[in-house]
């Protein structure tokens, strides 16, 4: 079918406040009596507060409050609190204060007299698994989603059993497995060992996480930044203690976040809090780039190994493997499911076993970052794919296909269930990329040396879920016949809270011009939406947006047949108009059917709704009963397996041998995200994610020093996101473009394996370029790339994290 | 492990931090508004850093203090946008955050606030400097240009604003008011710039979404427009 709407661009409604600098972030709002909040950090990695004295900082002038860790909430042992008496990691909030000035603020923080007792802390995973090692929390060192929190030490006999450089591998509480591995290492023709770390690295979002509030006749008003307008919500109110009803939330706009700023954090509830105990004065809370490092979460970082068996076709017939999570001071994110959950997607192993270790440690608290877990998978396993593609004699291109899902997904599996896949076509995306990227070409040249320069050419793939159902969606035309989409979805700069708008505005066949969307928060009346997070959106809010969209047509077609007679399937809708099907004869415009649903009242102008949909959805759709023709509705459309995002990247580098450079020369991305709702939307997220991904590949890490625990790359300048230099500026993008078909518009989103392919296929090229030398060491740093050239020793210790 | 396929986002993002439920709480008092004097409330001026206050327990270098900003306040006067104002300022008070916090101008944004990123870029006669690591008093007698003065006054865009919307080119937008003033300024003093010329010109400004591409394309389109 053809659509008007879906597959074309269009021009998002809030890019001209972007570059007129009318757009406003969190850290812009300002109101009267406003006071300044600043946060006391904590100086050691692991403390107990045992006493504060605050009384040089009360007689700062200007100074107004104080807000110490047992006046807010407390979680459990392993939670995040938004202040604490036992901080977890260096630069955590102990106490905040509220000043008349920022200075004033800040001088009260400096003439605060904290006593700490200082208590044992570990910056490196394995250190905490040893015999005697360090625990990150008192009473245990393991923690993560769906694992208890516990001590959990390995002998030195399972230290001993490893070699060298190889991973020592205890026990571990997480695992699962599938088919015979065993047998499908027995049938190998080829099997490939190694061990690897992924290092952590910050999330660097361009807007630190600043937030104000106040309060105003019992409800809270906050202004956060964020990626989920709605989503944001519950756990934000619950931290702050309030109901859902009471939370006023502005959310306009989100200067990056990447997955730090997937939902809400503690931060952004902290102004909230001082208020509350102002009587409800402006806070407002602006926080520094070292804050945003020491608070702002990380990518968790992994030590590793495998074992992989393949098949003299290059088909992998057994992957047996073991990663340790960085899992920082609190439960954190579960990158670690992510990694079993996206080998087994992007290499389709028939038997496999995953065992995994979420280890505490004292450092910046981890969070998702784009593909938390699986764009780790895509850098630690795709150089193996090529070590085994080597020592077939396989082309890599040819290796990748032959395991990759595709053909719709026929057959495809996820995770250790073995679920189904929605659809697949990753194997087809490979064929197309190498075919665009002129791969059999190109790559003959590898390892073309031009003076210090060897060529270098690298393909990988990646995964990440990206698909939800059970979200409600909201729309409402009103008498002037102008339709509103109301959106919970965040504004992250992908403009998917305008993609998935456009599903509705298609479904009821309405020009874009006379279409407003309703975004940014409470005030909009927005449905409780899922977040914009984990490549979701465009396949969720299609959906949420469809059933609202049709829940509206079906009142159209109803109020034609009350008023004209008839059945409501005697009618259609064409051109924002009511036609009679047997001779299209126009019946009343949705202009008149917006007033005659508000005369009708009832379920028609949302006075009378659905007992399914959320606590949220249901406030708004009250709030704007009355005004016109109200679409509201749960997406129930039926959803089985797993919706996947897949990308399949290619990159062509000179990796200059005497100075380590990587001189990136070409990328190309192509992706399987279902029907391409917005073309440029795509190729701005497939350049984008890029970019990122390369950084991920060689700059980008953090480093504790591990005598003191203290971040030592807390900057951009440390841990260097790339620039307009590093990158090549004049790329392609692609897409299968094959439709979901579990998506009524065939929509399937894609956002994190873009980063995650391009990251995997730098540091094969790279490898390429250096005649298949594997680091097993992410990020491949300059000195690593002189040393290996030189056939020097590296000067890290195997398995070390924080190295330089 | 229940989480282990085939599974969807939610179960990764519950509703809210991925943090342990939060329990206890407190009371709201009423709240009058103080009296803020003029005085106190112009004494706000830049300052961060995190750990300043235990520094003098252990660790003692882990973060820098900016310099202290207890200097008696001046007025000035500060040609902003073609606009002369008339500004209290601290002897140490950047430009970056006169501007936000002065005078209004949120547009240009602090990313760093230490001469890393370039959000906070703005023209000073004509040229482009990081307002965050800019003394406002050194900037008497120049005239400023924020992303607030880059439009034309009956809010027609600039061709570089325009091309940047028609690139696609902002993504969250924070660095964008910096790429349009690095854009407009780089076109201002070179109309016909080589695309490498442009991609050195743009360089002091960071984009974390990676839209470089499309920043430069913007340019090097405006370019052919100006
Ligand atoms: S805010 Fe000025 S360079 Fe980053
Ligand atoms: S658009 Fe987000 S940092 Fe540039």
């Amino acid at each position: 079918m053809a659509y008007r709407l879906i597959g074309n661009d269009f021009t998002p409604p809030d890019i001209e406040a972007k570059v007129t600098g009318s757009a406003k972030y969190a850290e812009d709002f300002r109101a009267d009596g406003m006071v300044h909040v600043k946060v006391f950090g904590s100086p050691m990695p692991h403390a107990k507060v045992k006493s504060i004295d605050a009384d040089e900082a009360m007689k700062i002038p200007g100074f107004v409050a104080l807000l110490l860790p047992d006046e807010v909430k407390q979680p459990d042992v392993t939670g995040f609190p938004i202040l604490t008496s036992e901080p977890k990691y260096h630069g955590q909030p102990i106490v905040a204060v509220a000043a008349e000035t920022e200075q004033a603020a800040a001088d009260t923080v400096a003439a605060l007299k904290v006593d700490l007792e200082m208590l044992p802390f570990v910056v490196d995973p394995l250190d905490s698994l040893r015999q005697g090692g360090a625990n990150a929390l008192e009473g245990g060192n393991v923690s993560g989603r769906g694992v208890d929190f516990q001590e959990l030490k390995w002998t030195g006999k399972d230290f001993a059993a490893a070699a060298e450089n190889e991973l020592p591998r205890g026990a571990a509480p997480i695992e699962w497995s599938f088919g015979d591995i065993d047998a499908g290492f027995a049938e190998a023709a080829v099997i490939v060992e190694d061990s690897f770390v992924h290092a952590t690295n910050s999330h660097h979002a361009m807007e630190p996480r600043s937030a104000a509030a106040f309060w105003e006749n019992g409800k809270c008003h906050v202004w956060g930044s964020t990626q989920s307008t709605s989503f944001a919500q519950p756990g934000l109110a619950r931290m702050i203690g309030i109901e859902l009803k009471d939370l006023v939330f502005v959310a306009e706009y989100c200067g990056g976040g990447f997955g730090g700023k997937a939902t809400s954090y503690p931060l952004m509830a902290l102004p909230a809090l001082m208020s509350k105990k102002l009587g409800g004065r402006p806070c407002h809370l602006r926080v520094s780039r070292f804050e945003e490092y020491a608070n702002g979460m990380a990518r968790s970082g992994f030590q590793g190994w495998t074992r992989l068996g393949f098949a003299s076709d290059g088909r992998i017939t057994a992957a047996d493997i073991f990663v340790v999570q960085d899992l920082g001071p609190t439960t954190g994110f579960p990158d670690f499911n992510n990694v079993g959950n996206a080998f087994s997607v992007v290499f389709q192993p028939p038997n496999m076993r995953f065992r995994a270790v979420p280890v505490l440690t004292n450092t910046v608290p981890k969070g998702p970052q784009r593909g938390p877990g699986e764009n780790q998978t895509a850098n630690m396993f795709e150089p193996l794919i090529d070590k085994a593609a080597r020592e077939l004699g396989i082309d890599r291109i040819a290796m990748r296909e032959v395991n990759a899902p595709g053909n719709g997904g026929v057959g495809a599996k996820i995770g250790a269930k073995q679920g189904p896949l929605t659809s697949a076509f990753l194997k087809e995306a490979l064929t197309q990329g190498a075919e665009t990227f002129g791969w059999a070409e190109r790559s003959a040249n590898s390892g073309m040396r031009k003076g210090p320069k060897a060529r270098g050419y690298g393909v990988a793939s990646a995964y990440h879920s990206a698909g939800s159902s059970g979200f409600d969606g909201l729309v409402r035309i009103t008498p002037d016949g102008t339709l509103h989409v109301h959106t919970g979805v965040g504004n992250l700069g992908t403009y998917s809270y305008g993609s998935t708008s456009r599903v509705a505005a298609e479904v009821l066949g309405y020009d874009w011009d006379h279409v407003v969307i309703e975004r940014g928060g409470t005030a909009r009346h927005i449905p409780f939406n899922l977040g914009q997070f984990g490549s979701n959106t465009s396949f969720t809010m299609a959906r949420t947006n469809y059933v609202a969209a049709m829940d509206a047509k079906a009142k159209l077609l109803e109020i034609a047949a009350s008023s004209h007679g008839g059945d409501p399937d005697d009618y259609d809708i064409s051109d924002e108009r009511i036609v009679r099907k047997s001779d299209m004869g126009v019946v009343m415009t949705f202009a008149e059917a917006a007033q005659m649903a508000v005369d009708m009242g009832d379920k028609y102008a949302g006075h009378v709704l659905p007992d399914d949909i959320h606590e949220m959805t249901r406030t708004s759709a009250m709030a704007i009963a009355g005004t016109g023709l109200v679409g509201v509705a749960k997406d129930t459309l039926p959803k089985d397996g797993t919706a996947p995002a897949l990308t399949a990247s290619f990159v062509e580098v000179d990796v200059d041998v005497e100075t380590g450079s990587v001189e990136i020369l070409d990328f190309l991305t192509v992706s399987d995200c279902g029907i391409v709702n917005h073309p440029t939307g795509l190729a701005a997220q497939s350049r984008g994610g890029a970019v990122m991904g390369f950084g991920l590949a060689l700059t980008e890490r953090h480093i504790y020093d591990p005598a003191y625990g203290i971040p030592n790359a807390a900057s951009f300048y440390h841990g260097k996101p790339l620039s307009y230099l590093d990158v090549p500026l004049n790329t392609q993008w692609g897409a299968v473009n094959q439709p979901d078909p579990q998506n009524p518009m065939g929509i399937r989103g894609v956002g994190e394996p873009l980063q995650g392919s391009a990251s995997a296929a730098l540091l094969c090229a790279i490898s390429d370029a250096l005649g298949g030398h594997l680091f097993n060491r992410i990020p491949v740093v300059t000195d690593m790339i002189v040393n290996a050239a030189a056939g020097q020793p590296q000067s890290h210790k195997p398995l070390a994290t924080n190295t330089v | 492990m229940d989480a282990s396929g085939p599974y969807d986002p939610t179960l990764d993002y519950p509703e809210g931090p991925a943090i342990a439920e939060i329990a206890g709480g407190g009371d709201i008092k009423p709240w009058r508004p103080l009296h803020v004097t003029r005085r106190n409330f112009l004494r706000g001026v830049v300052c961060s850093g995190i750990v300043i206050g235990g520094s003098s327990y252990l660790f003692s270098a882990a973060t820098p203090a900016r310099a202290d900003a207890r200097g008696v306040e001046r007025m000035m006067s500060l040609t902003v946008n073609g606009k002369t104002r008339h500004v209290d300022v601290a002897p140490n008070e950047t430009l970056g955050y006169t501007v936000r916090y002065r005078l209004g101008l949120t547009g240009t944004k602090i990313g760093c606030n230490q001469a890393e990123c370039g959000a906070c870029t703005v023209m000073a006669d004509g040229r482009t400097i990081y307002s965050c690591s800019t003394l406002t008093h050194r900037m008497r007698g120049k005239d400023i240009v924020t992303v607030e003065g880059i439009a034309a006054a009956d809010g027609t865009l600039h061709p570089v604003q325009q091309a940047f919307i028609d690139e696609l080119a902002p993504q969250c937008g924070f660095c964008t008011p910096g790429q349009v003033v690095a854009g407009v300024a780089l076109l201002n003093a070179n109309p016909n710039p080589t695309e490498e010329e442009a991609r050195v010109a743009m360089s002091g400004n960071l984009c974390r979404c990676g839209a470089y591409e499309h920043y430069l394309r913007g340019v090097m389109k405006a370019a052919r427009e100006v």
